[in-house]
Parts: C-alpha cells; structure tokens; sequence
C-alpha cells in the first residue's frame, strides 16, 4: 500500500462521495430518496466545507435532475448524480436520451425495490428495469468497490462516450460502514484526466444542435452505432481496470471468479458455480470457503459488468460447471430473471450471434433472493448449493 | 432573407405558412446583445427546425424532452459557471440562456420543471409560445385551451359546445415565484415583444415571457390572417398585453374602444359553434370571462 492512501472508516454512500470529490465533479444535480441521501448528504456537507467546485443544482425532482444533467454535460461539463428505485424510474425517459446524446454522465444508484407495495430497501429492480436504456451499469460488492469503480466508471464512460450507472445494494453497500483505502487524489485525477468535451453547447463559436429529429431514413443507423459504443466498452472497461489495478493494486475482472489461483485463473476443479452481485457476493465467498474445506467443489461467478453483458467470456468460465445456479435480486415479470436469462443467453445457440455457446444437458437453476430488502444468510445459500431448497424463491 | 432575422434561426424550417412562432423566436434573440444557449421543449417549434441532417440554428441548441426544457437550461447555465469558476471559461464571456416552450411543455408536462427553475433563481429567460392547445399532435386541448373551443379531444356534439373549463393563468403562477420579470405579449405587437424581450434578457436571473401565437392550422383561419387573429385577440381583450416588472404590474396597450370579444371568436373555427343559437350563452360567458380578467388585470396596474 501506497503509504500516502489513507485508510478511513466510510459507508458505501460516502466512499461514492469521496471518489467524486477526488474526481472533480463540475456540475452534480441532486434530489433526495432512501437509500442513495448518504452520497448527497455527504457531498453537500464538501460544499459547505469549501472542499469542492461543483456546481450543485437542487432540483425538484429526479426527472428535472438527469435533465439538467444532460444539460450540464452537453454544456461541456463532467457530470454525476445519485438515485434510488422510483427516482430512477422517474429518470427513465430521460436515459435514453443522455445515452442517445452520448454524454458520459455518472449516476451513483444505491439500489431499492419498486413499489407496489412501497419499501425503501434493497434489491436490483431498480436498476434491472432500465437495463435496456444505453447506460453502462457496473456492480458492486462493498464499499471498497463503490469507491473503486467510481473512479473507474468515470474514466470509462468518458472513453466510449456513454452514460453509467455504478451501483451499490441499498443498505446493505450503501449504509454500511467498512474500512476503505482511498488513493492519493493527484493519482485519482491523473488516472481519470481532465473532462475533454465534444461539442459542447459552451462552444458559442461552433453552433451544435443537440436532439434532433431522426426518422425512418437515419434512426435506425444512429441505434446501430450506439450499439457499437457499448459492445467496445467492454474491451475498454477491461484495460482501464488493468490500469487502476496499477495504481491500486485492486483488481476488477469483467466478472470476478472465486475461488481464483494464484495465477488469476479460475480454480479447475469448481463443479458447481453460484453467479450473482452485490453485497450477497461477499456472503456467497465465506460459503464456499467453508463447503471447500469440507471438500464441495463449489465456486463463485459474480458479475461486475452487467452492460455490457460479456457473455462469451461467461460461456468460457463456465463451460467445465457440471452444475450451474444463478441468484438474482430482481424478477422479470413473465419470464426469467434478468441474470438467468443473460446466463442462458450464454450458453446456449450457434451461429452468427451466439458462437461461443458450449453446452447443453446442464442443470442451471434459477434462484430470486433478497427483494424488498430480505436478508439472505450463509445457512441458505449453502442449502442452495447443497440442493435442498426445492422452491425458486430464496425466502 | 434578411441577415439580421436569420442570424439565430434560419429560413428553411418548415413550419406552417402562417405560423406566428418563427416571427416570436427572430424577435426575442433579436434583441440578445450576448452569446446565447437555447433550449427547445418538444414540440412544433423543436421538429419543425431540426429535421436531421439539417437544422435551422445557428445558435448551440439543446432539445432534450418535452417536459424539461427548464430543467435542461438549468443544467447548461450551471455548467457555464462552473467552467467560470474553474477559469475555463472567461469571465467576460457572457451567455445568456434561453428556453423555448409551447402551451402544452409549458402549463402542462413542464409546470414543475419551469417552477423549479424559476424557484432556483438560473439567470434564463423562458419563453412560452401560446397556441391555445397541442397543435404538435392534431390540436389537443391543452389547460391553455381558451373556454368553449374545438379541439379533437374538446370536439363539439350533441352534448359539448367545446372545452368546458377556463384557461389556466399562467402569469399568476410565474408571478408567485416573484421573479424579477415578466410579460404578456403577442406576436401581432412585434414592437411589444421586442421591447419585453430586451428586458427581459437584461433581467438578471429567471425572466418569462408568454407570447400569442396564433395557430392557422387548429385555429382555422387562412394563413395571410395571423397577424390580423393576433391584433383581434389584443383588440377585444381577450389577450391584454403587460408587464410585471420587480413586482410592478403595467399595462402595455389599452384599446380605445373595446371590441366585442366575438369579433376576435369569427375569424377562427375553432369557435363555429359558438355562434348557433343555442350556444349564444357560451358566448356571453366567454364576454363575461374576458371583461373580469381584464378588469383584474387593470386593477392590478393602476
């Protein structure tokens, strides 16, 4: 460890504050709701201390806040916000325009469920609901990740000119408090760059139309090419989190493999791996150490990057698995679960789109856990991977 | 075409023969003595000026959503202090921000987001122009909507003469965010608007100007009429024109002689109906309703 990085006691909220002050946000448009207020809470409490510039817009709601947003970064300016559940459903419109537009602007989403009925916990509807919208969306375990991937999320998105959602479980990640390391904030602002901004509407001088009109004849192309940006992300997301292993000696794979050998490969022997995220990974990690002590060949596939979904290279990990279980915090109403489906899409088809399909035969189960904020404890994922909950619901 | 009037918006943008905005939007960013940023609520405005490859500003133009465009301009004058703050932007370099609306993104989907905006004090000028309705999407009543109109969604029949409930007062409602300026005006005083407008963009902080914009299209009348609509509108009393300047109400134009309110109501089809016999007492409502606002109004200027 660099001896300069502090080591500071922060809950998930505040380690996401933390790495947007080091980043230097230019403008942030903020408007309450439990369980993201730790962030602007906290980044509030920078203004008023004088720690940072940014320009803080409270808005009157979480439609008029990525809407300033996309102002603000079409302006020419770096740009984050902070939600939760129905705000981010109230955003909703408005992705698809910031992903259309192209503006790499940041939101920080400590994840809750979706009423009816209300509840202020954790789960991954939220975010699943807009997992078609264009928005980069990266995953994380703890408060260490929250912060990490901050930083890296940033720089990735201003890369391939795409919106990101860095997202964290509502409470269990959010209002947690752990111990963090926090990097020196000249290494943070030279692994992140200066904002360079293309087109901005600032440039008086060079008129730019933001939000045309696109019809039948050139619609079609631009959603091709936004398709293109986020399929390069990957590859993109994969060298920027190489280089912040450099500078931190924390490594962020697409998905991460546990347990993983010395050498960064997956353990052969998994027969059973358990694909999941967020804070449940981390109780997934003590599971398996313990049933490998005891001799089950049992693993963990947890998923960083959900888009863009790095589907080949999940076919690969799990192509020896004889038994393959994915546990997802969130339903897809009349069909799979938003994992399971990504899962299945993986591995099965041939052809043009699906060449690195692997196998068919294998059981992959379907698991839904933690909805509404329902806790899930090692007892029970061991039971799921010992096969004795019978039920597809984790409860 | 003129230089100076198509130095912000250019010709070629296909809205309707006969339009009243295009005229609104040369002589509001006519009078800008800065650099500007517009922001475009969607509609008719918005798809008539940027048809993708081509645009007709000539000005950096943003339009996001239908509801936002306050939300969006509040966005973009914050980046620009930011930037001023940061010395990436020099401190003589002077925007100003302006928001364009219709009725419809500015007393209905975008009331809230305008409030906010206004509330939160951003140095912009909003502009509302006022045809009375959805004309973007085949004349649907919008809350500015006069009383006893057609729309599609008003039609008139057995049982309905129109829209039955009275317009929203919208200047009522920017006036409550006491903001430093506000005006009334009409396309058919071009020398009106301009005026207001200048002022209005000298304003320092949020200023607001809603604007008369006769629709031919949804309004029914031939498209050489507009201007003579517009003037009826100011004539009769039906669209007083004045300001609110730090609080102080003035009118800007008192008729020498009113002319009854029906005179402004049969130019346009929209209000057909009203003359059938039966419908008389609509029409001596819609004279009732326009003698009181601008009694109000007049009360409230003396």
């Amino acid at each position: 460890m660099n001896k300069k990085n502090k080591k500071l006691a922060l809950t998930g909220g505040a380690a996401a504050a933390e790495a947007l002050k080091q980043i230097e946000i230019d403008v942030m448009p903020i408007y309450p709701i439990t369980p993201q207020t730790t962030i602007i809470e906290t980044y509030a409490g920078f203004e008023a201390n004088g720690e940072v510039d940014t320009e803080i817009i409270k808005v009157e709601s979480e439609h008029s806040a990525m809407s300033a947003a996309i102002g603000a970064s079409a302006a020419g300016v770096r740009t984050a916000t902070a939600t939760s559940s129905q705000g981010l459903a109230l955003m909703h419109e408005v992705l698809y325009i910031a992903s259309g537009f192209r503006l790499p602007i940041m939101i920080l989403v400590s994840a809750r469920a979706l009423a009816s009925p209300i509840n202020i916990h954790g789960d991954h509807s939220d975010v699943m609901g807009c997992r078609d919208s264009g928005w980069i969306q990266l995953f994380c375990e703890n408060g260490q990740e929250v912060y990490d991937k901050t930083i890296i999320g940033m720089k990735l998105a201003e890369k391939v000119k795409l919106p990101i959602m860095v997202i964290m479980d509502g409470f269990n990640t959010s209002h947690s408090v752990e111990n963090l390391e926090i990097l020196e904030t000249k290494v943070v602002q030279e692994f992140v760059g200066e904002f360079e901004a293309v087109s901005p509407l600032l440039d008086t001088e060079n008129p730019v139309t933001y939000g045309a009109v696109a019809l039948q004849n050139s619609y079609f192309e631009f959603r091709i090419d936004q398709e293109e940006a986020m399929k390069n992300a990957e590859e993109e997301y994969e060298k920027i989190a190489k280089d912040f292993e450099k500078i931190s000696g924390r490594k962020y794979d697409i998905f991460e493999e546990y347990p993983a050998s010395s050498a960064g490969k997956k353990t052969e022997d998994v027969e059973k791996i358990m694909v999941l995220t967020g804070s449940a990974a981390g109780t997934a990690k003590v599971v398996v150490d313990k049933l490998r002590e005891a001799g089950e060949k049992v693993g963990i596939l947890k998923i960083n990057l959900f888009r863009p979904f790095p589907h080949q290279e999940i076919a690969e990990s799990l192509k020896n698995a004889k038994e393959i279980i994915v546990l997802d915090r969130a339903q897809s109403i009349g069909t799979y679960p938003p994992f399971y489906s990504e899962i299945i899409n993986s591995l099965y088809g041939n052809g043009r789109d699906a060449k690195f399909c692997v196998s068919t035969g294998r059981e992959i189960k379907s698991y839904i856990y933690g909805l509404g904020g329902r806790d899930i404890f090692q007892k029970q994922i061991e039971d799921v991977f010992m096969g004795k909950i019978k039920s597809k619901y984790i409860q | 075409m003129n230089k100076e009037l198509t130095k912000y918006y250019s010709a070629g943008h296909s809205a309707c023969a006969g339009c009243g905005f295009p005229a609104i939007v040369r002589a509001v960013l006519g009078e800008l003595k800065t650099d500007v940023v517009i922001a475009n609520a969607t509609g008719c405005l918005e798809v008539t000026s940027t048809l993708y490859p081509y645009s007709a500003w000539k000005a950096p133009y943003i339009h996001n959503a239908f509801e936002n465009a306050a939300a969006t301009i509040s966005g973009v004058e914050r980046a620009y202090e930011a930037l001023k703050k940061k010395g990436k932007i020099s401190k003589n370099k002077k925007i100003k921000f302006v928001a364009f609306g219709g009725d419809g993104g500015t007393y209905d989907i975008g009331l809230q987001s305008l409030s906010g905006a206004l509330e939160r004090g951003h140095n912009f000028l909003y502009v509302c122009y006022d045809n009375g309705g959805y004309m973007n999407t085949g004349n649907q009543r919008s809350s500015a909507t006069p009383y006893g109109a057609f729309t599609e969604t008003t039609p008139t029949g057995k049982e309905s003469f129109g829209k039955i409930e009275t317009r929203k007062n919208l200047m009522e409602i920017v006036n409550a965010h006491r903001i430093g300026y506000l005006a009334q005006s009409n396309v058919a005083y071009l020398a009106d608007l301009k005026k207001k407008a200048k002022k209005a963009l000298e304003t320092d902080g949020p200023s607001f100007l809603l604007v008369f914009s006769p629709c031919t299209n949804n309004w029914k009348f031939p498209t050489s009429q507009y201007v003579n609509v517009g003037k009826l509108a100011t004539e009769t009393n039906f669209w007083p024109l004045y300001e609110i300047e730090n609080g102080e109400h003035k009118l800007s134009f008192e008729p020498k002689k009113i002319t009854p309110v029906t005179e402004f109501l049969k130019t346009q089809g929209r209000f057909k109906h009203l003359f059938k016999e039966e419908n008389k007492p609509h029409l001596e409502e819609i004279q009732k309703l326009v003698n009181e606002e601008f009694a109000r109004i007049a009360n409230l200027c003396e």
